[in-house]
């Protein structure tokens, strides 16, 4: 086989893993757009401050450590102890429902039947607000991120495609854990919409709020319920990128990515936050590989949103999104 | 009466709210927020440290204390130029912007505005010409110095022959990652190898695409200038295909802990160069204990202390402080304007006997700054991590840049600009 259409098909592999991780992000956008109608432009800070909290509760890190230091002269910066990863994820998990909670208490009840641009923009601040938040927490320094992920060359996928075509394939480990929460993660939130009482819940708020309201569904129920499920996924999306970076604020960025795949893919379809993601990752990585070099390169970034825009031109709402219709 | 005390009043209100204008201005151009915080932080906190125990031990310098003003520019181009202009009229003495793209955009302005601009090691490469940049100063190293002292240490690994050789180079996508390509193309047609270029679009969370390219191509050796979290995501990436890291060179602003530790035992054997030694056992440490750490006065969380960044914030402080030392000596004036600093900066020879009687002996270059010479030695070491003991240990002594190369596309880039701009050369004697 010629090693460029070999090249190709590795490239292509990789691109379908870096899909699923954008994925990881939109799915976040996705839930708290169905629910509620919100565009949260803070999913992308509550991913880094999920990080944050991890590998601080991790750490045994004081929080605030910074903060009580300058109050009362102490130097306290961690407590001395060591969480093991699954209780430390359990902790965050709390702590993103805890978010959840005071976001619905402190904002989002006071902006009942507001215009979406103006729950958009209580986001906007939210994000910035999080962000400073996170800093005085668990201060801004880098932090190695360490629950016992995978990480590196997947050995047995490179001797297999080595036995096969003489060129080792490269598929980083984290990438196939990343897909394999991911899939998890799918089958679990369809299965918790579909069948249960409050996903059904959830499914009628998201069809039609005043309908819901009306049969007795607490909004503000569901929509904490909401919020901690973008938080979890938030986590998640923290985590798999944080293993890559280090948990750092850049890692709030990573709702840049997100943008395209929910463009293409509606902002309304879990499905669709999958296949957009997937088709976004395959898509820039193959153009990159191919056109790339020829115009100078990193056309990853700008060629996301030219491959999503072109998918609107033919499908405004997205591949999977719902057609808007309003009568007048 | 009344009116007399409401402008008497007034008066000392405007003293009290103003800045004593016998201090010396030092703004800093910091970014402790955003994608870069990271790496921002510990260079601000060893900038206001430096400064924190020069006052509180000296009572500044020449006995006048330095007022340093710190505003935020999250690595925006844009909002440095707002610092820029929000600072300027406090009697500013020297900008240092910490971001190329920041510098680019005050080289007209501070030069309009009769400030200069010290861009250590960072910036526009060609303002090392003083005949044409008469206010901008990147001593003691600029990145083609950079980027040519690298290929000289690949050359010192390869018996001097590096013909056929491949390098690839992994870059951030902006002004300042673009900086060396110029320098590299030229060592390429001088010795023979083949250069290939990377680009990583801000911030550099996503490399995958670059790092299969670099696997597919297997060059010899990989060199990076990249900033934030670009750098430990090139490393991770880097370990994760299994690069020899020890052929994978950084640039000195990749070059911190920051980049190494994320990737634990996989950065083990990365190099990078070094503007100045690693580590902080040096003197002048006792006093930053005594002055500033003990007496609750740091900067920031106070948990950078002797990192590699934090201790370049302090090499900045050294050398602006220096500066207006110098231009102190000159003027025979303790309260300088920026004019008399830039003369300073100008008359600038820090010898290694200064820089031990600064507590800092042998920490970085001995160089001597001139008219016409605005860049320094143009030397730099080569540093390399140990991920068991996480430390950076020199692996070389200091390494020049090949002059015959960067010294005529100085000149060919700083004429272009003075043309541009119709300035016309200074001479200097």
């Amino acid at each position: 086989m010629p090693d460029q259409l070999l090249f190709a098909m590795e490239v292509t592999l990789n691109g379908l893993m870096a899909g699923v991780l954008y994925s990881l992000v939109a799915l976040g956008f996705v839930l708290i757009f169905k629910a509620s109608g919100i565009f949260n432009y803070a999913q992308g800070v509550m991913a880094l401050f999920a990080a944050l909290t991890l590998v601080g509760i991790q750490d045994g890190q004081v929080p605030f450590a910074h903060l009580i230091n300058a109050i009362f002269g102490t130097n306290v910066h961690h407590f001395g102890w060591h969480v093991p990863a699954v209780f430390a994820i359990i902790l965050t998990l709390g702590v993103m429902v805890l978010f959840a909670i005071i976001v619905e208490r402190y904002i989002l009840k006071h902006l009942v039947n507001q215009e979406p641009i103006i729950l958009f923009m209580a986001t906007i601040g939210l994000a910035y607000f999080m962000e400073g938040f996170g800093d005085l927490m668990w201060g801004s320094d880098i932090k190695k991120l360490d629950i016992g992920l995978p990480q590196g060359l997947n050995e047995t996928l490179e001797s297999v495609t080595y036995g096969w075509w003489g060129y080792g394939f490269f598929i980083d480990n984290l990438d196939i854990a990343a897909t394999i929460v991911a899939a998890i993660l799918v089958i679990t939130l369809t299965l918790f919409s579909q069948y249960s009482k409050t996903g059904r819940a959830l499914r009628a708020v998201a069809d039609d709020h005043q309908a819901a309201l009306s049969v007795g569904i607490s909004l503000r129920f569901i929509w904490v319920i909401v919020w901690s499920i973008a938080g979890f996924v938030a986590l998640v999306a923290g985590v798999m990128w944080g293993a890559k970076s280090g948990v750092q604020f850049s890692l709030s960025l990573i709702a840049l990515k997100a943008l395209p795949v929910l463009m293409l893919g509606g902002f309304t379809s879990i499905p669709g936050a999958i296949v957009g993601g997937l088709i976004i990752g395959v898509g820039e990585k193959l153009f990159e590989f191919s056109i790339g070099p020829m115009i100078g390169g990193a056309t990853e970034n700008w060629f996301a949103y030219m491959l999503a825009l072109l998918f609107l031109v033919f499908r405004p709402q997205g591949l999977f999104g719902d057609k808007i219709i309003e009568r007048v | 009466m009344k009116l007399t005390k409401l402008v008497a009043a007034a008066a000392l209100a405007i003293a009290a709210a103003s800045p004593a204008l016998a201090d010396l201005v030092l703004p800093s151009l910091s970014y402790r927020t955003g994608p870069y915080a990271v790496n921002g932080i510990p260079v601000a906190d060893g900038f206001a440290d430096y400064l924190t125990m020069l006052n509180a031990r000296d009572g500044g310098i020449g006995g006048v204390p330095i007022k340093m003003i710190e505003c935020e520019t999250g690595y925006n181009t844009e909002k440095g130029v707002e610092c820029y202009e929000a600072t300027k009229g406090e009697g500013a003495l020297i900008y240092s912007p910490l971001s190329t793209g920041i510098t680019y955009q005050l080289i007209p302005k501070a030069t309009a505005d009769g400030i200069p601009v010290h861009s250590m090691g960072y910036g526009r490469t060609s303002a090392a010409n003083g005949k044409v940049f008469e206010w901008i100063f990147n001593y003691p190293a600029t990145y083609w110095d950079g980027a040519s002292i690298a290929i000289n240490h690949i050359l010192a690994l390869e018996n001097n022959d590096i013909k056929g050789k491949k390098i690839a180079l992994v870059y951030h996508n902006s002004g300042y990652g673009k900086e060396p390509i110029r320098t590299l193309e030229e060592l390429a047609k001088k010795h023979g190898f083949e250069l290939s270029l990377l680009p990583v679009d801000h911030p550099g969370q996503e490399q995958k695409s670059q790092w299969l390219s670099i696997r597919q191509q297997k060059p010899d050796y990989v060199l990076m200038w990249g900033w934030g979290v670009m750098n430990p995501v090139a490393i991770q990436e880097a370990a994760n295909i299994r690069f020899p890291m020890d052929h994978f060179i950084g640039i000195w602003w990749s070059g911190s802990e920051n980049d190494v530790l994320p990737a634990g035992a996989g950065s083990n054997g990365y190099k990078a160069l070094a503007l100045a030694n690693p580590g902080d056992g040096y003197p002048i440490m006792a006093d930053m204990k005594k002055y500033v750490y003990d007496a609750g006065k740091s900067a920031g969380a106070g948990d950078q202390v002797g990192t590699v960044l934090y201790m370049r914030g302090m090499y900045q402080a050294l050398l602006s402080t220096e500066a207006i030392r110098k231009a102190q000596e000159m003027s025979g004036e303790m309260n300088v304007t920026p004019a008399m600093v830039r003369d300073g900066m100008e008359a600038l020879n820090i010898t290694e006997e200064l820089m031990a009687a600064r507590g800092m002996p042998g920490f970085g270059p001995a160089f001597q700054v001139s008219c016409a010479n605005h860049g320094g030695s143009g030397i730099a070491k080569i540093q390399q991590w140990d991920a068991t003991t996480k430390k950076w240990s020199l692996v070389t002594d200091w390494i020049s840049a090949d002059r015959s190369i960067i010294d005529p596309l100085i000149a060919e880039d700083s004429e272009a600009f003075a043309k541009e701009n119709n300035i016309t050369e200074r001479a200097c004697n």
